[in-house]
């Protein structure tokens, strides 16, 4: 005797209201991956586009000549050693105060309302435009602390500029590393200050780089404020000479070249214009791409 | 005879029972004041933020003050008039609203184009995609956020004023659609990252909730995500117009160089900050010229300090929820 089904199955079909969602599901998927895929397609345009003009021109030479009849042609090497300058200062000063104010602000902090005004600051800090760094520098520096034009002052309007990239990503690699660590580390006696050292940074130490790598890679790419403090149009420094620039000195720098070479400057050869574009944004995205592989690896190592 | 565990290499002091003495070693002099020097000089690096930004302020609004004193300097003639004649020998003017209202359309057209991909881009990456693809979509986002402004301005000189000259028939591709397109380029990494967060700030709960009544995914975005994460939407939203507002370079290099009232999206305009950057180099250091601009620095300065904040509250209102 057959078993007569409970449901027919036709109860199971789908009605006309549970299509029509489901053809709102899958439109409204393809839209938004249209979406994401609208970003992807302009990053890989503009890269494919600039290095292809740039070809006639790129070459280690091109990296290491000194710009030639009044900058049309020859190399970029004053500007790039200017970049290597002015982000390797601003680095130094920004570095240590962005890491202690992150350890500041996460290990010893409690929820009162200077502490809230400090991450206000922080975040304020990061959105004032790059011009009002610019004049704040000029006003600051060049000025007042009579630093006049020079490597010192743009690097030092650099660090503060990019201060709160490295507060802001330090915190974040300070707060990954579990509370129960420190409070072991406290159940043994040690002070909040032992503990950071003993404990707190050495868990958290790769992710800091990961913030001052990408520190470096904001630095070399602003403009705005090393303009008026202390990057030039020209100055002239030997092939591959290392070390042209002392800190009271004016400076070239790539980014500067750049805007310089593309809107001041008559019928450079466009392959130069190029490839000092390719340069620059190779350098940044190199070292963006180091900070994200070094995220990577440190992630697929981590324990906890 | 025992020996506690406590002192494993048996060389603590013992006492007459030959159990060793568990002593409170006492920390030198010194090295406590070396502790409080050191969490000192932590928390005066804490503070430094503060002291930085109130240094902004300080240090260009010093530059700016004197101008406030002159006669030829009026504020309503500086916020309302569209006349900015810096240099005229005879007609001065310092009216800077025709460079707010470059400022506005141009970051305006820039969230009209960056808003609904942004926001669309940061719905697809936390509600739909694979952990693969999103892998792959955070990392193509930060490496479009790292692109330094001076190579969009250069795409937007060299390239996209080419696109826009063979596509509309325009005399020249640098202006207000120029600039916007890039600056919405350079903002939507911002809202996209900003935007996932607030999504990811949902609770799961709200998904499954919705889920267990037979929603499909694209109702649980637009009637419980949505909803429940429009303050962290309006704040990236918010931090994408504090960028557009705030680029300088891009705008400089692909907008065009007049300092006129656009009329239509082809017509070239100047930014506040551009206006900056174009002209400090030729204004005499103490001149009026010079402080004029100074104070449009302070102008910007106190715009995005508002746009910051307000974003700022609504990312504190999620929190607190």
């Amino acid at each position: 005797m057959s078993v007569e089904p409970l449901l027919p199955a036709a109860r199971f079909a789908r009605t006309d209201s549970v299509r029509r969602r489901e053809r709102a599901q899958s439109l409204a998927k393809a839209t938004f991956f249209v979406m994401a895929i609208a970003m992807i397609l302009p990053l890989i345009a503009i890269v494919g586009y600039l290095v292809y003009r740039a070809l006639p021109s790129l070459s280690v030479d091109f990296l290491l000549d000194v710009p030639r009849r009044g900058m049309r042609e020859g190399g970029i090497w004053p500007a790039f050693i200017g970049t290597l300058y002015l982000v390797g200062i601003s680095l130094a000063v920004a570095a240590p105060i962005g890491v202690l104010a992150a350890i500041y602000l996460n290990e010893y902090a409690r929820d009162t309302w200077l502490n809230r005004l400090i991450s206000l600051a922080v975040i304020n800090l990061a959105g004032v435009p790059s011009i009002v760094h610019a004049l704040f520098g000029l006003g600051a520096f060049v000025y007042a602390a009579r630093f006049g034009y020079s490597v010192l002052s743009a690097s030092l309007t650099l660090a503060i500029m990019t201060l709160p990239v490295i507060i802001a990503s330090t915190r974040e690699a300070l707060a990954s590393v579990p509370m129960a660590f420190r409070e072991a580390c406290w159940n043994v006696g040690a002070t909040r200050l032992q503990t950071i050292r003993a404990v707190v940074l050495p868990n958290s130490i790769s992710g800091i780089l990961t913030g001052i790598i990408l520190q470096v890679s904001r630095a070399a790419g602003e403009t705005a404020p090393i303009m008026f403090t202390g990057a030039v149009f020209f100055k002239a420094v030997e092939r591959g000479n290392l070390f042209p620039y002392h800190l009271n000195d004016q400076c070239m720098a790539l980014s500067m070249h750049l805007y310089t070479l593309s809107t001041q400057v008559p019928n450079v050869e466009p392959s130069v214009l190029y490839a000092t574009a390719v340069v620059l944004l190779a350098t940044v995205l190199l070292v963006n791409v180091t900070a994200i592989a070094f995220r990577v690896w440190l992630r697929n190592r981590k324990k906890w | 005879m025992t020996v506690l565990a406590i002192d494993p290499r048996g060389t603590a002091p013992k006492n007459s029972n030959g159990v060793a003495a568990v002593t409170r070693r006492r920390r030198s002099a010194a090295a406590i004041a070396l502790e409080r020097l050191a969490e000192a000089i932590i928390r005066a690096s804490g503070f430094s933020a503060i002291f930085f930004v109130l240094a902004i302020f300080f240090f260009v609004f010093r530059e700016a003050a004197p101008v406030l004193l002159k006669e030829s300097f009026k504020p309503m003639e500086f916020l309302f008039s569209t006349q900015w004649y810096p240099t005229s020998d005879v007609n001065v003017r310092y009216g800077t609203l025709a460079l707010t209202i470059g400022s506005i359309s141009v970051t305006a057209l820039a969230m009209v184009i960056a808003v609904p991909f942004g926001l669309g881009a940061a719905i697809y990456i936390s509600e739909f995609s694979g952990p693969r693809e999103k892998e792959i979509l955070k990392i193509v986002i930060e490496l479009l956020a790292a692109i330094p402004s001076v190579v969009w301005g250069f795409i937007g000189l060299t390239v996209m004023s080419r696109i826009i000259v063979s596509l509309t028939g325009a005399p020249v591709g640098v202006n207000l659609l120029n600039g916007g397109i890039i600056l919405a380029l350079m903002s939507i990494p911002i809202i996209v990252s900003i935007g996932e967060d607030a999504l990811k700030a949902v609770p799961d709960s709200y998904r499954e909730a919705a889920e267990a009544l037979g929603a499909t995914r694209w109702q649980i975005v637009y009637r419980v995500l949505l909803p429940a994460g429009k303050n962290g939407l309006l704040a990236a939203v918010l931090l994408g117009v504090g960028r557009a507002v705030g680029e300088t370079m891009a705008v400089l290099m692909a907008t065009g160089h007049a300092v006129k009232v656009p009329h239509s999206v082809l017509d070239s305009v100047r930014t506040l900050t551009a206006n900056i950057a174009a002209e400090l180099g030729e204004a005499a250091a103490g001149s009026d010229h010079y402080r004029v601009l100074f104070m449009t620095g302070v102008l910007l300065f106190l715009i995005t300090f508002a746009v910051n904040l307000t974003a700022d509250l609504a990312i504190r209102g999620v929190r607190r929820r």
